[in-house]
């Protein structure tokens, strides 16, 4: 920052006078105010330096203690659950799905007695804290960690490590790559729910030519692969299975962008695709924040009637807009279960020895407000019944 | 004779052990040190794991990454710049590195010399923006951090690499002290910090660099390259960044392209705690190691004793403030 940035008070004072002889006497101020001038530490105000310095030390560390005390008030008592600890990690805090299997957990775990340890990464994405927290959880000794991978493939290492000390490994809703690098899978079958979709939006258009606008996910994470090539298969656009890595697209879809399953980047990625095609009447949408994200620039647009949106997820807030009729119908997916499960499991683990292994499929339901002939659908009172959210 | 006393040293000899260790833990780290003996203490008292062989080491682990890219950031805050595109370098040097080795079948250390090379050259041009055309750090580094993200997102692919050569990871490697494990890659951070500390204190090209931070057209008119100090620098720590880009890929064991988005600011947060003034010219290295080990102390402890990890982040923000005030403290004392 350079001196003439700064408000005049704290300037140097040989600012503005360019060019002083070098060797003046006064040089050793102008760079070091402070050296060989006056005894600088003096104890009143260095007292209250440390002062400063304690008191938000002090409630920091206050702070912390509630925290633990009240992430720890809701275990404990079970009958036999004791020393048995669970870790749940997931991508990040704050979204509600994750909230939702969050709080499915903890409710397990106080239903069993057992303490649970939570974490999460910064964003999605976010692998370091992902391993970090790992690392961290093994020293303080869970029993098994469930965690929502957030890089499939860089997460491997990290996960052998507590496998090979003996913790149970199951990851939920996110597959690792490859799959067996975990114990065991608590998943939704991301392509049978975007199948789902695809079929009742086949049903409803019929033979009507249809442009499609994909609002995916991000490049290269599973889950966001799944549900595209599964709308495409159920549609009948594409001969694609569940065990493709990559998006395979069809000529019929127009555009294709990437939202990061956020609404606000959802909106503009419907704005975008609108402007590139003002033709688009349906729409895959990887979750139900994009959906919603695609509704509003499509009402911007005066197209909302004229434009199917399809979507995954079956939140509350998602389920209440099939309700609404911004969504057609979305595949419900249980995260609830998932969590669930997942500390039954490491429970079971702990007390038994019993490893559970392989996937196990937590279901998918399609809701939709209106059905379509030839598939099979619930309507939206058993949505908003079943929602997570 | 006044000789012009060149800013941050203590007016004392500079020689023998006791005034060197004095000068290592000045006034600017008694603050961190004290902050960090105090979570220390109440961390071990509230869970008996934290205190072990294993888990000290661990934290030393996590914190390697950022606490090197933190070396990089003192040297560039103690010229009153501030650098925010560490951790997209970072990520850049370690696909760089991990791709050149894999994909394209490199000879690993020559793929690593790349790696390190292409971190050095965003410091250079970081540096050049900084001296040739006088635009302020903080819009340079805002700039060059997408540019280092786009590239690290264009060139990886989005695809992790993995099954790296085991040169690669071999930082990671750890050795036994005793009962307890210790990665090569906590050993280099930690000889990295001291060589740093070595020649900002020790040599003339260290002076020089508080010199520059501090005042530098009194800098200039004693004689000292401002420009060439500055650049020199930008350059140094962009090869400091191209060593954390090797010591996260040995932890992590892959090439990740979505890998240090937010250790730019943990960077600085960690120069801000300990002691390190952000108007420049003032600070210590070794504070950052003290401010860098406060964070993983308080991150590790606090998910021993099974605190939610948002609290963290608000504790961490909490003694960022705190870091500030006493620095601004500190500099109003000296008026």
């Amino acid at each position: 920052m350079s001196e003439l940035a700064k408000p005049a008070h704290l300037r140097r004072r040989s600012a503005g006078t360019d060019g002083a002889p070098p060797g003046a006497t006064r040089t050793t101020r102008t760079t070091d105010p402070g050296a060989g001038r006056r005894p600088d530490r003096s104890p009143r105000r260095r007292a209250g330096g440390m002062a400063a310095l304690a008191i938000p030390v002090v409630l920091a560390l206050t702070l912390a203690a509630c925290g633990s005390s009240d992430s720890g008030s809701g275990s404990g008592n079970g009958s036999s659950g004791g020393d048995i600890t669970v870790g749940l990690i997931t991508k990040t805090e704050t979204n509600p799905f994750f909230v939702k299997m969050k709080e499915g957990a903890e409710k397990e775990a106080q239903a069993k007695g057992v303490k649970l340890m939570t974490a999460a990464g910064k964003f999605d994405g976010d692998n370091a804290s992902q391993v970090t927290a790992i690392e961290n959880m093994v020293v303080a000794g869970v029993k098994g960690i469930l965690i929502t991978p957030s890089d499939t493939k860089a997460i491997i290492p990290a996960i052998q490590k507590a496998r090979d000390k003996g913790v149970l490994v199951i990851a939920l809703d996110t597959p690792t790559d490859p799959q067996s690098a975990v114990d065991a899978l608590f998943a939704t079958n991301n392509f049978t729910a975007g199948e789902l979709i695809g079929k009742y939006a086949k049903a409803v258009e019929g033979s009507k030519a249809v442009k499609i606008a994909t609002l995916d996910l991000a490049p290269g994470i599973t889950v966001g692969v799944l549900r595209h090539n599964g709308f495409l298969s159920g549609y009948g656009l594409a001969a694609v299975d569940n065990t493709a890595s990559d998006q395979v697209t069809a000529p019929s879809v127009v555009c294709s962008q990437d939202t990061q399953g956020d609404q606000a980047k959802g909106q503009t990625a419907m704005e975008n695709c609108l402007q590139k095609d003002p033709g688009i009447n349906l729409v895959y949408t990887i979750n139900e924040p994009a959906a919603l994200g695609a509704y509003t620039a499509l009402k911007a647009a005066g197209k909302e009637k004229d434009v199917l949106i399809v979507s995954v997820d079956g939140g509350c807030t998602g389920t209440k807009a099939v309700q609404d009729g911004k969504i057609a119908a979305t595949s419900q997916q249980y995260p609830l279960k998932m969590a669930e499960r997942g500390v039954d499991a490491v429970v079971d683990y702990a007390k038994t020895g019993n490893k559970v292994s392989g996937y196990t499929d937590t279901g998918v339901t399609l809701i939709a407000a209106k059905p379509a002939s030839g598939v099979d659908s619930k309507d939206v009172a058993f949505g908003l019944a079943n929602c997570w959210g | 004779m006044m000789e012009p006393s060149v800013v941050g040293a203590e007016a004392e000899p500079r020689t023998g052990a006791g005034p060197l260790l004095r000068q290592a833990l000045g006034l600017s780290t008694l603050g961190p040190l004290a902050a960090l003996v105090l979570a220390g203490l109440f961390f071990s008292i509230q869970s008996d794991r934290f205190l072990t062989g294993g888990n000290l080491s661990l934290i030393v682990q996590q914190v390697m990454v950022v606490g090197t890219l933190a070396i990089g950031q003192t040297l560039v805050i103690l010229t009153a710049g501030i650098d925010l595109s560490n951790g997209a370098v970072m990520a850049l040097g370690n696909i760089v590195m991990t791709r050149l080795a894999v994909a394209s079948g490199l000879n690993v250390y020559l793929a690593i010399a790349l790696g390190l090379l292409t971190c050095a050259g965003f410091g250079v041009l970081n540096g050049g923006l900084v001296t040739g055309l006088r635009l302020p750090p903080f819009i340079v580094t805002l700039g060059t951090l997408s540019i280092a993200f786009a590239l690290t997102h264009i060139y990886s692919n989005e695809q992790t690499v993995t099954g790296l050569p085991s040169q690669l990871t071999y930082l990671g490697k750890t050795f036994a002290l005793g009962q307890t494990d210790i990665t090569y890659g906590s050993v280099l951070m930690v000889a990295l910090f001291g060589l740093t500390w070595y020649v900002l204190s020790q040599t003339a090209a260290g002076r020089h660099l508080y010199a520059v931070g501090n005042h530098p057209e009194a800098a200039r008119l004693t004689g000292i390259r401002t420009r060439r100090v500055l650049l020199g620098t930008y350059t140094v720590a962009g090869l400091i960044y191209g060593l954390a880009a090797l010591l996260l890929v040995s932890r992590t064991g892959v090439g990740d392209p979505n890998a240090g988005q937010t250790d730019n600011l943990d960077s600085i947060t960690a120069v801000v705690l300990g002691g390190t003034s952000l108007f420049g010219g003032r600070g210590s290295v070794i504070g950052t190691l003290l401010g860098a080990l406060i964070v993983g102390v308080i991150r590790n402890g606090l998910q021993l004793i099974g605190t939610k990890s948002i609290y963290q982040t608000l504790i961490t923000g909490i003694l960022v403030i705190v870091a500030v005030s006493v620095d601004q403290l500190a500099r109003r004392r000296q008026r």
